[in-house]
């Protein structure tokens, strides 16, 4: 199902997101226009409060533009899209409920046929090394292994699109560095397309096809950056990579300019 | 309604019914010697101050501080209840029975109140000062009332456990109904889940924790709602007996029904506690397990 998809998976027009509370209104975000190929890999990075995660929820259909519009997959987006898979910035497990059971909660909410869902929960336990913790109640879990449920239970349904926002923010570099290798894994493995937003820039190139750099609020799409790496990527490779390291300084350079502000 | 509300329970409820899964989570066996060893654990610091308590009152008795028609003795007092002990039981029982039926359709009109108020800002608007007015109405001060319109038998009693049980459930139901992380409700959203899937699955289960800090107040009010009612007008129950003993100067048999109703409190707190300690073991107050991992 996965990968088969081609052509633009994610399409946003013209997108303007304004917060309108009694007394103020904030833009949010101002005329965005984005294009995702499928398989493609996007992260989004951005100072802090740009409006990089409210993309992903316009995106995912939980915020509503205030104008433009925004497709998946050529259906325009009017309301919860469920053809996509979202990992938050916490993990947002249900505390009561053992590893496989959590990853499970998305086939009991979509309806999946159970014989499958379990299948799929299992290769996914597998793949990524949860195997043993199937029982183990969130909280007997470490943040790194929370996160990896997260993504077990936002991929179980297989989406073309998987919207991620800061998934590794809470985790130590250590356990980051590893949890992106097994990502860009994952994402090689199953083609998916992903949007990353993320607050580390050598996270957004280590793991993006692309990177969108964004301007503090209002949140402009500042500029684009191909990331010109194989898509098969190691940490201690491409960290010596001379294209690596001018891309990162390159990110750093436009995110200073804008925060001097 | 019944096959829906026993499937919420069995959702929060830590799932064990899956495969075996590998061998490194922690079974969660029923263990007896645990069990037993925290039920000491939790009777000893009790029961020593209780033991004290017993042995002040024996003094003071035995030594005719205060006059026995005032104060009896322990040992009167346990005499009196082993000569009464069938009437008692009897007006035991009828005075439980009030206070389980006021309790349990106190929890079940409470929660139904709650889930209203949570979910809709007109009903929360209209009903909560409603509910509130009807916790600050002083229920002794109605209870006569009762007598008058439902009789002199169970009704008004019940009603009165229902009326002073009821508004902890409420209380802590709105406060577990609106505790949901709001990115579990844009998961569920994300996951294209209906009200109910969420509500069953998701703020339910997550309301549990705060729900059954409501019961457990509930719970020992309706004992005092049931026993007021009694006094109000009743032949029977151990508020009955209660008012009657104290008519006769009989002390020993005030004493006796006094120990039953707290006998009744403690046994229904009991079986709440139990409750709540198999609804929701993974709760943070009814955790024992140490993080299996630190990385």
């Amino acid at each position: 199902m996965t990968g088969t998809l081609t052509g633009t998976a994610v399409d946003v027009t013209d997108l303007t997101v304004r917060f309108q509370s009694k007394r103020s209104s904030t833009t949010a975000l101002d005329d965005v226009t984005m294009r995702v190929d499928a398989g493609e890999f996007i992260s989004i990075v951005g100072p802090s409060g740009c409006g990089k995660s409210t993309l992903l929820k316009v995106v995912a259909g939980l915020v509503r533009p205030t104008t433009g519009s925004v497709s998946v997959h050529g259906e325009a987006v009017t309301g919860p899209q469920r053809n996509i898979g979202f990992a938050f910035q916490r993990a947002a497990l249900l505390e009561w409920r053992g590893v496989r059971k959590n990853i499970l909660l998305q086939a009991e909410m979509r309806g999946m046929d159970k014989a499958r869902a379990a299948a799929r929960a299992d290769e996914l336990i597998e793949l990524t090394g949860l195997s043993g913790f199937e029982k183990a109640l969130p909280h007997e879990l470490s943040g790194g292994m929370q996160q990896r449920v997260a993504l077990c239970r936002a991929l179980l349904h297989e989406p073309p699109v998987l919207l991620m926002d800061e998934p590794f923010g809470a985790l130590d570099a250590l356990t980051r560095e590893q949890l992106n290798a097994e990502l860009n894994r994952i994402w090689r493995e199953t083609g998916t397309t992903i949007l990353l937003v993320t607050h580390s820039i050598a996270e957004a190139v280590f793991l993006g096809t692309r990177v969108e750099v964004m301007s503090p609020r209002p949140g402009r799409l500042m500029r684009t950056l191909e990331v010109d790496l194989p898509r098969e990527r190691d940490y201690a490779q491409v960290m010596t990579e001379p294209g690596f390291g001018t891309l990162t300084r390159e990110i750093r350079e436009l995110l200073g300019s804008t925060s001097n502000h | 309604m019944s096959s829906g509300m026993s499937s919420i329970v069995a959702d929060a409820r830590q799932d064990g019914d899956q495969e075996p899964g590998g061998d490194a989570p922690p079974a969660r066996r029923f263990d007896l010697g645990g069990q037993l060893l925290r039920l000491w654990e939790a009777v000893w610091r009790p029961g020593i101050l209780l033991a004290i308590v017993f042995f002040f009152w024996w003094l003071a008795s035995a030594q005719e501080w205060m006059p026995h028609y005032l104060v009896p003795t322990p040992g009167q007092v346990w005499d009196r209840m082993a000569q009464d002990w069938s009437s008692l039981m009897y007006h035991s029982y009828v005075t439980l029975w009030e206070t389980v039926v006021g309790f349990v359709i106190a929890s079940v009109l409470g929660l139904a109140t709650a889930v209203l108020i949570a979910y809709s800002r007109t009903m929360d608007k209209a009903l909560y000062p409603i509910v509130l007015f009807a916790q600050v109405i002083p229920k002794i001060a109605i209870a006569p009332l009762l007598v008058v319109w439902f009789g002199n038998g169970l009704a008004p009693k019940i009603i009165l456990a229902v009326l002073i049980a009821f508004f902890p459930v409420v209380v802590s139901g709105v406060a577990g109904l609106r505790s949901t992380d709001p990115e579990l409700l844009e998961l569920s959203a994300t996951m294209g889940a209906s009200r109910w899937q969420t509500f069953r699955k998701i703020r339910f289960p997550n309301a549990l924790p705060h729900l059954m800090a409501g019961e457990k107040v509930a719970v020992t009010l309706a004992v005092v709602g049931a026993v007021v009612g009694e006094f109000v007008g009743a032949s029977e129950g151990l508020g009955y007996v209660l008012l009657l003993a104290n008519g006769n100067l009989d002390s020993a048999m005030l004493f006796a029904a006094l120990i039953l109703m707290s006998l009744i409190g403690i046994l229904l707190f009991v079986v709440v506690e139990v409750a709540e300690a198999l609804l929701i073991p993974w709760h943070a107050s009814r955790r024992s397990t140490t993080p299996l991992t630190t990385s």
